[in-house]
């Protein structure tokens, strides 16, 4: 079994570093905050175009929003199909799962090009946030 | 040897530049303009010059291609004549390159030369209603022709420069342009369809903007989506891509002033 550790490289300055986080097989293991997420924030960052952006992309069992993407996979039974280590890598750094991927790397900073001055440095979401995120996700059983 | 390094260096010397197309381009039968991918009322809207928004500019500029201008106090009909007839063709066959200059300028920049050098008056601003508007007109006369920008050895690295920057990931999202317009164009992003990005109707009337805006303008809506630093106005790269892009556009009809959601 593969065993990557991934620390944060330098933040822009007032900004926090990204958190450490180890990579085993084709999961992140361990909470990035230590503690598990709360399913209805993620819910609501997942719903929220300028923060989650995941319908951008994705559809899913949500029959009461509007225009939704079909871009990616729908999300219904994500969280039957993937553990929620699993469902942690995919959004922390999807490219580790598929190089060519289009869904963007949720909590990685390095290796971007030409990243608008507002977003330099900082992760699309912040650890407590995909924390949230995977407890939504892992709710969704069918 | 790689087939990357043959493509590059030795085919467009034995086979001319038709080498610029790539496996992974979109076939010629499947070219669609934005248009295309509209509903039938923004379609409707576009189609007839008395509804079309975009029509009032071009009204404005064909009163600007009279106003003599500058301190050589010309008007472009001074020395172009009619537009019906010196400007029909122009638009689709633009960015074009510039010998004096060594590099492709764009319509806009054209007319921002012909401002400096004939008219000795100042560039329009972009993104001015008076570069709109003569930018429209220019570009009206031009409606119904096939796109067709110079593919030659001058302007084949531009074209090149161009494509690498549309198939380059950039920006915190870490998306090409290519991942939407070439790979998931006809999908569905939140409910808009990607269109395949070709520029057969700038100026364009976006019912986002409320106002008529140029391909740079919406070059940087996308990049701004992508959280990428957009190109300023007036830069290489954003030339380089609308060569590309209308290079990769070539044979659909220009549909200046399009309207587009
Ligand atoms: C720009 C497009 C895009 C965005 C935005 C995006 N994704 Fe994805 N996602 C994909 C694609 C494409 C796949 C398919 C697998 C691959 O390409 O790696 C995928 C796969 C997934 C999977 C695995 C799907 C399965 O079948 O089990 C999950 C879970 C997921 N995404 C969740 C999310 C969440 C949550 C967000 C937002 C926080 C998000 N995605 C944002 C494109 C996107
Ligand atoms: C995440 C998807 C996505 C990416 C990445 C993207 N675009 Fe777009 N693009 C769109 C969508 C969706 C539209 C149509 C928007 C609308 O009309 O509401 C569009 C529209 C356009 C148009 C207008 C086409 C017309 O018919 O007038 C052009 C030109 C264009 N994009 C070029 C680019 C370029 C160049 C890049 C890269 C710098 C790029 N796009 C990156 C999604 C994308």
């Amino acid at each position: 079994m593969v065993v990557l550790a991934c620390s944060a490289a330098a933040a822009a300055p007032g900004e926090p570093a990204l958190r450490s986080f180890a990579i085993v097989g084709d999961a992140i293991p361990d909470s990035l905050t230590g503690a598990p997420g709360d399913a209805a924030r993620g819910r609501a960052i997942v719903f929220n175009r300028q923060v989650g952006l995941c319908l951008l992309c994705h559809s899913g069992p949500f029959p009461d929003e509007k225009f939704q993407g079909n871009l990616a996979p729908d999300l219904s039974g994500a969280g039957a199909r993937s553990s929620i280590g699993q469902l942690r890598l995919r959004l922390v750094d999807a490219s580790r799962l598929n190089p060519a991927t289009i869904m963007p790397s949720y909590y990685r900073t390095e290796g971007l090009t030409r990243v608008a001055p507002a977003f330099v440095g900082k992760p699309i979401l912040t650890a407590a946030q995909i924390e949230d995120v995977v407890a939504f996700l892992a709710t969704l059983q069918e | 040897m790689t087939a990357a390094f043959l493509r590059v260096a030795i085919l467009p010397l034995v086979a001319g530049f038709a080498s610029l197309a790539l496996a992974a381009d979109i076939p010629t039968a499947e070219r669609r303009s934005g248009s295309e991918f509209m509903g039938p009322e923004t379609r409707a809207m576009q189609d007839d010059d008395t509804t079309n928004p975009g029509m009032l500019w071009v009204l404005d500029g064909e009163a600007a291609w009279r106003r003599r201008e500058g301190a050589a106090d010309k008007s472009c009909a001074d020395c172009h004549g009619y537009a019906q007839t010196s400007m029909n063709g122009v638009a689709a066959r633009y960015p074009a390159f510039d010998a004096a200059k060594g590099r492709p300028v764009d319509l806009e920049e054209r007319i921002n030369m012909c401002r400096s050098e004939q008219q000795k008056a100042t560039p329009l601003p972009f993104e001015s209603q008076a570069l709109l508007a003569l930018t429209a007109y220019v570009g009206r006369q031009s409606r119904g022709q096939a796109i067709a920008v110079a593919d030659d050895a001058r302007t084949y690295p531009f074209i090149a420069a161009g494509r690498e920057i549309f198939e380059r990931r950039q920006g915190q999202l870490d998306l090409s342009c290519a991942s939407c317009h070439d790979d998931n164009w006809g999908k569905k992003l939140a409910g808009a369809p990607v269109p395949q990005a070709h520029p057969t109707g700038y100026p364009t009337y976006r019912l986002e903007w409320q106002t008529l805006g140029s391909l740079q303008r919406r070059l940087r809506n996308c990049m701004i989506g992508m959280r990428a630093e957009p190109y300023a106005y007036g830069t290489a790269e954003n030339v380089d891509l609308e060569l590309y892009l209308m290079w990769r556009a070539r044979g659909l009809a220009i549909e200046t002033p399009a309207v587009r959601p």
